[in-house]
């Protein structure tokens, strides 16, 4: 299935959620399948801290630039590309064709860089809708995200009842804990203070703050992981042995050095920056006394809450907080904690169970044929 | 073993459109027949992952979580009833479920197989055997239950814990029994609430 990568731009000033007036922006965004007559049945991808709109396929001319969803999402699979029309979208704020630091700020014609506001979930969902809009769609079958694209799913359903029918929360959680927040903020540390940053003006002297974007994402990494997986994948193993230095000597130092390396190759430090503060703003309850049944009172859509039992990241407690929130409100929910090894990054891996679910949720939705 | 004579009497003791609580729901059937006979709203819990699957095939709410620790998060009286339907046997804490069940709701549905039925009494009391049967098939070695009680030993049970017993009907195979029931029946059911 070859993908292909589109735009669109809107010139409607979208307000943010800090006060802040994108006046123009655009969304890159990718579609798969084809949009039914009575345009119902649409399926929004929301991704997660580090995706993009390239959820599934690849394009015609890079056979190996394979979309981050694509064992969940395609013809015959779980999200079945044959049955519903499915949207990836690039969160603004992003790298990856969205307006953000990255683009250009059509106000002097300069990048954006530091200058690009920073942006929430609901931001984002309010730009998603309005590129429903663009499409000539009114109302989702559903919208699904894993970890922070859980985030926006649940943000759809609470922020716009009447366009959705199903929603797809998995991964995810109703905020961050402290933790989760400690973490973020060591990452954005070791951006900010890498020499290279130069307050988020590093693309004009020419540079990149690459070893914290580095440090950032062997971070991040790390909470990924579950600590049996790790213990599974890497033990205690040597890559040749004690060498008495400071260069990487367990397997796993090498192997978060690469992930990281890797990552602040392509990723920009300013986008890290903002997705990162997104997620730690994230809390619907937060204007509802901290009373999250309160806060999805509105929810008119079915719910799924999926959580993997090894996540320490967003462990399944939270997705309970969620599934309890839907419960007390007397909203319709299915949840299902799967039993999964790999801990946070379960949501992105081949799981039997995971996979039928998701796969037997989507079967049963009505009225998407024609 | 679920039958249709046992959904019927369950539905004929649910209100219309109430909101109703089925731990061990298996494959959602009873739900998907009381939200088609009663619009009710219903959840389900169930932890097997198969169950599931078919829950979310016959389009019924379902909770994957442990039954006897899963309505510990559950406001008082969230649920108009809490249905145990042919489980209570299969439950280390019996007490401790009951209980819970009629904190969650106010009434509480529980059915259970009559282990007084008397081939079950013939088994143990002539061949000396523990008994086997449509209802009890499994050999004491490979049985999920725990618990094996009588209709009478319920009927105590409540009577001990204080719950009033507002409904009682008692299946004999498909057909409902009256006479000597704790002899007869197959299959006891009860709407239970506190005081």
């Amino acid at each position: 299935m070859f993908a292909t990568q589109q735009f669109a731009h809107f010139d409607t000033p979208l307000a943010l959620a800090s006060g802040a007036v994108l006046p123009a922006y655009d969304l890159a965004f990718e579609t798969y399948g084809r949009l039914n007559e009575t345009r119902s049945n649409a399926i929004l991808i929301c991704h997660a801290l580090n995706a993009s709109h390239h959820v599934a396929g690849t394009y015609e001319h890079e056979p190996d630039n394979v979309g981050w969803w694509d064992n969940m999402v395609g013809p015959g699979k779980p999200v079945d590309t044959d049955r519903f029309f499915v949207i990836g979208v690039n969160n603004l704020g992003s790298c990856f064709g969205s307006s953000g630091p990255t683009t250009i700020n059509p106000a002097n014609g300069k990048r954006w860089g530091a200058d690009f506001p920073l942006v929430t979930v609901e931001d984002w969902v309010d730009s998603h809708a309005r590129l429903l809009d663009h499409l000539g769609i009114s109302t989702l079958a559903a919208v699904m995200g894993g970890s922070l694209g859980g985030m926006q799913a649940l943000a759809w359903a609470s922020r716009y009842p009447d366009r959705v029918k199903n929603a797809l929360v998995i991964a995810a959680a109703p905020n961050l804990s402290a933790q989760n927040i400690a973490f973020n903020e060591v990452a954005r540390q070791a951006i900010m203070s890498d020499p290279a940053f130069h307050a988020g003006a590093f693309a004009e002297h020419d540079t990149v703050p690459r070893d914290g974007l580095t440090v950032a994402r062997m971070i991040g990494h790390i909470t990924y992981i579950s600590d049996d997986q790790m213990e599974a994948k890497f033990g205690r193993g040597l890559r040749e042995g004690l060498k008495f230095s400071f260069a990487p000597e367990f397997q796993i130092e090498s192997y978060l050095r690469y992930q990281g390396e890797k990552f602040s190759g392509y990723y920009d430090a300013n986008t890290y920056l903002r997705v990162t503060k997104a997620l730690d703003y994230f809390d619907p309850a937060r204007n509802f006394g901290g009373d999250l049944a309160r806060a999805l009172a509105g929810v008119t859509a079915r719910m799924l809450v999926i959580s993997f039992t090894t996540d320490w990241r967003f462990s399944p407690a939270r997705s309970r907080e969620i599934v309890k929130a839907l419960l007390d409100a007397d909203k319709d929910v299915t949840y299902a904690e799967i039993e999964a090894p790999h801990g946070h990054d379960a949501f992105l891996l081949e799981n039997p169970q995971y996979l039928a679910v998701v796969r037997h949720y989507l079967n049963q939705i009505e009225g998407v044929e024609a | 073993m679920i039958t249709r004579a046992d959904f019927d009497i369950i539905a004929s003791w649910v209100s219309p459109k109430s909101r109703v609580l089925d731990l061990g729901c298996g494959d959602g059937s009873l739900l998907r027949h009381l939200a088609d006979s009663k619009q009710v709203r219903g959840y389900g819990i169930e932890n097997d992952e198969p169950s599931l699957i078919k829950c979310i095939d016959n389009r019924v709410n379902v909770i994957q979580t442990n039954l006897e620790s899963g309505m510990k998060e559950m406001a008082d009286h969230s649920f108009d009833v809490v249905i145990l339907s042919q489980t209570l046997q299969a439950i280390k804490h019996t007490e401790a479920v009951v209980s819970e069940m009629l904190r969650v709701g106010r009434e509480a549905i529980v059915t259970f197989p009559n282990f007084g039925y008397w081939k079950h009494r013939l088994q143990i009391g002539l061949a000396g055997k523990m008994p086997v049967s449509d209802d009890l098939p499994y050999q004491w070695y490979d049985t999920p239950n725990v618990h094996l009680f009588t209709i009478h030993d319920f009927e105590e049970f409540c009577r001990h814990r204080g719950y009033r017993i507002n409904n009682r009907r008692v299946l004999s195979g498909d057909n409902e029994t009256t006479f000597l029931p704790n002899l007869t029946g197959t299959l006891a059911l009860y709407k239970i609430s506190v005081g």
